[in-house]
């Protein structure tokens, strides 16, 4: 039962890797942006994960405060790409 | 009831491990794709659908969750097209291209007539200000 929680954490951290490698060589500022977008999205979802796994029911708040400061810091770095704040 | 507690558990592994499956797969389109705009695509489709079928999953193994964890769902869903669109707005009037040219390409026009517009606009501004002086 808890072994396919264990395979689905292994493959969420291989994506946050690999996500992060982007993050290092991305060309372009966009680049490291979305990048960092994949990494939020990934890390709210594993924190949900890892609340369920311990049993732990203020993971589920940790998320969704993340979720929102992740969406205001994208808007912000996609503002000052367009142009200057 | 425990058959009932049985069948959500199992839905909810289920869901769960498709939804890292979705997001392992978006992520190695963030690294592996061509171009910026390929990598949006990738990045935010995959990694929407795995992140709320993680959170569904959730959900259904543990039902006393559901409500902030449908919250959670709802704002990913309302949340990541809007910062996607947003970004790919920004990086194509900062000037950066898709990597396969295409035969039409509407937007830039539209792009080049604001240009115009602006130019324009700033002449009878300073006009405007000659004949104040």
């Amino acid at each position: 039962m808890n072994i396919i929680i264990y395979i689905s954490i292994v493959l969420i951290s291989i994506g946050s890797f690999l996500a992060f490698m982007r993050f290092v060589k991305g060309p372009t500022a966009a680049d490291r942006a979305i990048a960092l977008d994949t990494l939020s999205v990934i890390g709210i979802a594993g924190l949900v994960l890892l609340g369920y796994l311990f049993k732990r029911y203020i993971y589920i708040d940790l998320a969704l405060v993340y979720a929102v400061l992740g969406f205001i810091g994208i808007i912000v770095i996609a503002r000052y790409i367009e142009k200057a704040l | 009831m425990d058959t009932l507690n049985n069948i959500l558990t199992y839905l909810g592994l289920g869901f769960v491990l498709l939804g890292s499956i979705f997001l392992f797969l978006g992520a190695l389109g963030i690294y592996r794709m061509p171009d910026l705009y390929n990598r949006l695509q990738a990045g935010t489709k995959a990694s929407t659908l795995g992140a709320m079928s993680v959170v569904l999953g959730v959900g259904l193994m543990q039902p006393s969750w559901m409500i902030k964890l449908i919250v959670i769902i709802l704002f990913i869903g309302i949340s990541n097209p809007l910062s996607s669109h947003a970004l790919a707005r920004a990086s194509y009037r900062r000037g950066i291209r898709p990597f396969f040219k295409k035969k039409i390409d509407a937007y830039e026009q539209e792009v080049e007539r604001e240009k115009q517009q602006r130019k324009k606009n700033q002449i009878k501004v300073e006009k405007v200000k000659e004949v104040a002086d």
